[in-house]
């Protein structure tokens, strides 16, 4: 029970990695998180968020774009009843500009930069190539931390189809730009130098074939001039990335899974937190968001509700006996609708039960946040959702 | 959609876009994979898989001898699909718009092609793969294939691209996101909107006044006479239903000023089942909501 909150992990740990299906809140329980951390722990914090909804950016303080750390005003936080010693910064992950900025620390030369910044495959796979979000968040949370300004990182992961997607690009990156398919797709090109000859002899080779059919030899031009250049930058990439890699199993780090208790997105969340420790990596914590409230299972409330769809008569007699102002028939119209009501929200919480008592086995501590009638927009609030996760006034 | 639609009596083929082959799960069948397979009298369903997809264009456009088969094939297939954006996409909406055509054309049976597309973050990535593989590749097959792929897209006699939500914050504000950059950005018309799970509206306005009245600590001392202890949660737990449906109503009438599309209206599903019987249930929530 002791353990049943996040203040034992988050002091112990010095990056926090919010993950799990989209739609959950997660963004707002990894902001909440690092405010309450900030507050309660101490130290410095910066919470690294992907797409904030406009409001809760606003709150934090972010509404200009960009890869800037910037603090969340203090007298804001205060207002808000957090008592932020050391200050809590936010940051939002800008993918294009975190491109460019890898693009022109590791290329051997700024004309080659800018011609890598201006192929046109390279804002194709920058800006759509869906797996780049996910590599680009690892690395700049490894610059982050490489520069040592912070005691505590909250990182936000980047929704995506496949919540695995982040853990395994690193690893992607690196095995592609080294694979061999890559320096033969670049051969031709490299023959008679940089930008050297078209491909002539190599039209006999089935994969040129295919692939000069396919997509047009202009294409596979563009392709190959653009790996020829990035390949350039391969040594520094990939050792980059082995040490992203690194920083993700690094006892420092841990890993909040975040859900809701509904069927797709629990499954999806069990699934990512198989994956985590098949592959070593720490979890800390399973955080259920929106969880409707306890009082919804009690045999009391059933009781009530089940007589009052029955008979709502004698009930509505009472009360109007009761309220001068009230009417019998209008308090039975009410008083069997609530009845149905409660019902109908003890089924959604029984179903919520059965599925958090699938989730049973876990190492790590289960959190409940209770579903806020309002959403969370503002620093009060990602308090109020903060409080839920750490220790001390609980079960609300 | 698709059991209504098979309902109707059509014949519909159910698309998983991203690959979920589970999506037979709504109809309480084994999983389903590139081969559409009958799930429900009159509907079929497949899960997409962009390697079958690449091997069934080859082998039916450009009759290329595949070297080796599957092994190569789907290695430079992998390299090229992460080397070139828009490789996966085209050759999900290309199988997709072949099945529509060739049905089209009397060659294939399907009425109604249904397709569970990507999340909203990558759907116009998706649906846009015809027009950005135009502006990459100059010439060549895949240039020739694109053009026709963007006819069938555009065509609002035959395509209609239909946002799905749920009436919370995030939800609407993508939703509206994205309705703003498909008309900006894609020829693709839209058809509806439809909300899922919206809460009932659980009183009237003067049913509203005598809820606050029965929440009176003598009401409720006099109602726990009557129905026992749990009256209060009782009342608590309407008045928990009562700001929900408010909040969520805040953000569909920002929706309706936003998108300005038709809506349809799906209801929060109070039930234990899961599979067939909630794809019933939505069938014919929708179905009312059509006017069927």
């Amino acid at each position: 029970m002791q353990d049943d909150n996040l203040d034992r992990l988050l002091a112990a740990k010095s990056i926090a990695i919010f993950c799990g299906p989209g739609g959950v809140g997660k963004t707002s329980v990894a902001a909440a998180s690092a405010a309450v951390a900030a507050s309660r722990l101490g130290g410095k914090v910066l919470v690294v968020t992907v797409d904030p909804a406009r409001r809760l950016a606003d709150a934090l303080g972010l509404s200009a774009l960009g890869n800037l750390e910037r603090p969340v005003p203090g007298d804001r936080l205060k207002a808000a009843g957090l008592d932020v010693r050391d200050g809590l910064w936010a940051a939002m992950l800008d993918t294009k500009q975190s491109w460019d900025d890898l693009v022109l620390r590791y290329a051997r030369d700024e004309e080659t930069a800018y011609r890598i910044l201006e192929n046109r495959l390279y804002h194709n796979i920058t800006a759509r190539f869906v797996q780049s979000h996910d590599y680009i968040a690892m690395e700049r949370l490894h610059e982050i931390h490489a520069e040592g300004g912070y005691d505590l990182i909250v990182v936000d992961t980047p929704p995506s189809r496949n919540a695995l997607d982040f853990l395994e690009a690193p690893e992607r990156m690196a095995d592609f730009f080294g694979s061999r398919l890559l320096r033969w797709l670049t051969m031709p090109y490299r023959v008679g130098g940089r930008r050297g000859a078209r491909m002539v002899n190599l039209a006999s080779r089935p994969f040129y074939q295919v692939a000069d059919r396919l997509l047009g030899s202009q294409f596979l031009e563009d392709i190959a001039e653009f790996f020829l250049n990035f390949q350039t930058m391969y040594d520094g990439f990939v050792e980059r990335a082995r040490s992203v890699e690194a920083l993700l199993h690094d006892r420092r780090t841990t890993f909040v899974v975040v859900s809701t208790l509904e069927a797709a997105p629990l499954r999806e969340a069990e699934f990512f937190i198989a994956e985590l420790v098949a592959r070593k990596l720490h979890l800390g914590a399973v955080v259920l968001n929106k969880t409707l409230p306890d009082y919804l299972l009690d045999d009391a409330g059933d009781a009530a509700a089940r007589a009052l769809v029955a008979d709502p008569g004698p009930a509505a007699s009472a009360a109007a006996a009761a309220e001068a102002d009230l009417d019998a028939a209008t308090a039975g119209r009410v008083l069997a609708t609530i009845g149905e009501s409660f019902l109908n929200f003890e089924l959604a919480a029984k179903r919520e039960a059965e599925l958090r008592g699938e989730l049973g086995r876990l190492s790590a501590p289960i959190l409940r946040v209770p579903a806020f009638e309002e959403d969370i927009h503002d620093l009060p609030g990602l308090a109020r959702l903060g409080e839920c996760l750490f220790g001390g006034q609980r079960d609300n | 959609m698709a059991l209504l639609a098979a309902q109707e009596g059509r014949k519909v083929l159910l698309v998983s876009a991203d690959g979920r082959g589970d999506i037979s799960a709504f109809f309480e069948r084994r999983p389903v994979g590139f081969r559409p397979e009958m799930v429900f009298p009159a509907l079929w369903a497949m899960a997409m898989d962009t390697e079958a997809s690449l091997q069934e264009y080859l082998r039916l456009n450009l009759r290329i001898p595949l070297p080796g088969r599957v092994g190569p094939v789907a290695k430079v297939f992998d390299f090229v699909a992460t080397a070139a954006p828009g490789v996966k996409e085209i050759l999900t909406i290309g199988k997709i718009c072949w099945e529509v055509r060739e049905s089209l054309e009397g060659r294939a049976q399907w009425d109604l092609v249904v397709v569970d597309a990507a999340a909203t973050g990558h759907v116009v990535a998706q649906l846009g793969a015809p027009g950005a593989i135009d502006e990459l590749v100059a010439v060549g097959p895949i240039k020739a294939q694109t053009g026709w792929m963007g006819d069938l897209l555009s065509d609002p006699a035959v395509t209609a691209l239909n946002v799905v939500t749920t009436p919370e914050e995030m939800p609407v504000h993508e939703t509206i996101e994205l309705v703003a950059r498909v008309r900006e950005t894609l020829p693709v018309p839209l058809g509806a909107v439809v909300v899922n799970r919206v809460l009932p509206e659980l009183f009237t306005h003067a049913d509203e006044a005598a809820f606050q009245m029965l929440r009176q600590p003598t009401a409720v001392a006099a109602l726990e006479g009557v129905v026992g202890p749990g009256a209060g949660d009782v009342l608590t737990a309407a008045d928990l239903a009562v700001t929900l449906r408010r909040t969520r109503a805040a953000h569909l009438s920002r929706l309706r000023q936003s998108v300005e599309l038709p809506s349809l209206y799906l209801p929060e599903l109070f039930i234990r089942a899961q599979g067939m019987r909630v794809t019933r249930m939505v069938a014919d929530a929708l179905g009312e909501e059509l006017g069927l």
